[in-house]
């Protein structure tokens, strides 16, 4: 077996053996359900909301939980070697840091692919059963549609972590840095262009400008992936509302998210590379 | 058989640092050889290098008859084996699968791993998770992982600090049975009074420049080193008269505290003061020992390294 290999079997066993695996996808179906359901419950009802909702919901929950989950998984794992001790000790063994770095990066992306297609898909199975009117080609496609971008997700912030945990010597500077990267991503970023739009009123240039900056955070590409293509009045009206008149097709949206899975995996090899021991 | 490492001019410097600095050495294969120093004497530096772990920042190095940081990296640590200086594990882990991850790593036998937990006493703890061991267990685990597949050179930083006697013992047995076996052995350690009996050669780091390398007969003649001969005298003797008697016979005479009296001799003289002391009324017994090289520690201490730049 190839050495990345090896060490991808090992992160991903362990991500199951310390229950990261088991945790994080009853999380998913908990949370799932309890949108499906109670998601209503502000507008005075109770009890499942149509599909396109629920999904909105969906989109936004783990618009915040995925990414806070990939770096979790990742933000120790080379940072958690040195500190341990044991990073002299694997590197001293017959494998590059690329591939020890690959097989990490691999092992964690199962876990939480694992725990995504899990959790959810659960959550699904529970949804089409107690609302037969979902059962239909158009709910399957958007969920599978769901499912594959919230692991490309989980993928981009695996790699993030990796590279938090290579430019760190220590892992508590490491769990500070990852909380800081969830931050800029997931709030920092949508604040940022919102104050812009509010203040500036919307120039022509802006209008221009304002759709494609969207590209430029993961969390965004991931929203945009799943409520694109959804229609009007499932609760997502006022993220639509700041990207109307721009169609984003879906093939540039799936490569900016592997993109975004790519570019900083390369960078944490990068700088893992140039390290001194 | 050539040798196993090769240092022309070797440097490694950290900015301003000179962790290891012009040293050139060839370690013949299949010794036992003690790399000595004290604390940042380069002992750690040199063995990083050897395993490729840090690159040299000058001169030629060759493991195994290419370079460590070369193409064939990959294939030279597929034939070392390495215990670090301060050994961890993945504590989550129980040691018969820490053993077993390393050995896909390095692509060795599952059975294998499992043959040396026996071999190094750690059959009972197998099955328990390796955050939960001691540190002479870890130690162990260490020096079995360093064993798995067929190292030719092994690297040991320390292995045997903070290890009670028994312990050191084992670990002296495994590497005595390396060397028959053919494999070479490299042993770190700043404790060389207890390295001393095990090792064919000294390498000893001063301040990372090399200060002496050879046998230790070698290194005794070239150090002009005494010998040592010590008296134990009958019961009605002061120590202190007799002392001052013998002052002419050797370099140096000392008192020790339980009443017997140390002779230091130069070598040729050595026999001589051995008959007159045989003849002597008040000695009742003579033991003769070698100087340790711990005295040549001393006498490199005293010794400053130049600063140089990087040729």
């Amino acid at each position: 077996m190839d050495t990345a290999l090896v060490v991808a079997a090992k992160e991903y066993r362990d991500d199951f053996r310390s229950r990261w695996t088991l945790v994080v996808a009853s999380l998913f179906v908990v949370l799932a359900l309890a949108i499906a359901y109670f998601g209503g419950a502000a507008g005075g009802k109770v009890g499942f909301m149509p599909f396109d909702a629920t999904l909105a919901s969906l989109t936004t929950l783990a618009a915040f939980v995925v990414p806070l989950i990939g770096l979790l998984l990742a933000y120790d794992m080379v940072v958690g070697e040195r500190d341990q001790g044991t990073l002299l000790l694997v590197l001293s063994y017959p494998i590059s840091r690329i591939k020890l770095v690959t097989g990490k990066f691999l092992g964690h992306c199962g876990a939480l692919a694992t725990a995504t297609v899990a959790g959810f898909g659960a959550a699904t199975v529970i949804i089409l059963a107690m609302q037969p009117a979902t059962r239909s080609a158009y709910a399957l496609f958007h969920l599978g549609n769901f499912m594959v971008s919230a692991c490309l997700l989980g993928a981009c912030f695996v790699a993030l972590g990796g590279v938090v945990s290579v430019a760190t010597r220590d892992k508590a500077r490491a769990a500070g840095l990852a909380l800081l990267v969830w931050l800029a991503t997931v709030v920092v970023f949508d604040l940022c262009l919102l104050a812009i739009l509010v203040l500036s009123g919307g120039n022509p240039l802006e209008r221009w400008l304002f759709p494609r900056l969207l590209y430029l955070n993961p969390v965004d590409v991931f929203r945009l992936i799943n409520l694109a293509t959804l229609g009007a009045g499932s609760g997502n009206q006022l993220f639509m509302g700041m990207t109307a008149g721009q169609a984003y097709p879906m093939w540039s949206l799936y490569a900016a998210a592997l993109l975004w899975v790519l570019i900083p995996a390369g960078l944490a090899q990068f700088i893992f590379r140039r390290e001194e021991v | 058989m050539g040798n196993v490492i090769e240092m022309v001019k070797l440097d490694k410097r950290y900015q301003d640092l000179f962790a290891l600095s012009a040293v050139s050495a060839q370690v013949p294969a299949g010794k036992v050889i003690g790399l000595l120093g004290h604390n940042g004497a380069g002992k750690s530096t040199l063995i990083k290098l050897v395993l490729g772990l840090i690159r040299p920042t000058c001169g030629r190095l060759e493991v195994l008859g290419a370079s460590p940081v070369g193409r064939d990296a990959l294939a030279i640590r597929r034939r070392l084996g390495y215990l670090p200086e301060t050994v961890a594990f993945y504590g989550n882990l129980t040691g018969r699968e820490v053993m077993r991850y390393l050995a896909r790593l390095k692509q060795a036998p599952a059975a294998q791993a499992d043959r040396l937990l026996e071999r190094v006493g750690l059959a009972p703890a197998r099955d328990r998770r390796t955050g939960t061991y001691s540190k002479g267990m870890r130690q162990r685990l260490g020096l079995a992982q360093a064993l798995l597949g067929v190292p030719e050179l092994v690297l040991l930083d320390e292995p045997t600090s903070g290890l009670d006697p028994q312990a050191q013992q084992d670990f002296y047995a495994i590497i005595e049975a390396l060397r028959r076996g053919g494999c070479s052995v490299l042993v770190s350690s700043h404790v060389l009074t207890e390295l001393e009996p095990h090792i064919d050669i000294a390498m000893i780091l001063h301040r990372g420049r090399l200060a002496a390398m050879g046998t230790l007969e070698q290194l005794r003649r070239a150090s002009g080193l005494p010998q040592v001969v010590c008296v134990r005298l009958k019961p009605d003797v002061a120590p202190g008269a007799f002392a001052a008697s013998m002052d002419g016979a050797g370099s140096k005479v000392t008192c020790q505290r339980d009443g017997r009296v140390e002779i230091e001799v130069d070598g040729p003289h050595k026999l001589q003061v051995l008959r007159e002391l045989a003849a002597h009324p008040a000695v009742s017994d003579v033991t003769a020992r070698e100087a340790s090289l711990a005295r040549l520690y001393g006498e490199l201490e005293t010794d400053p390294a130049p600063a140089r730049e990087c040729a």
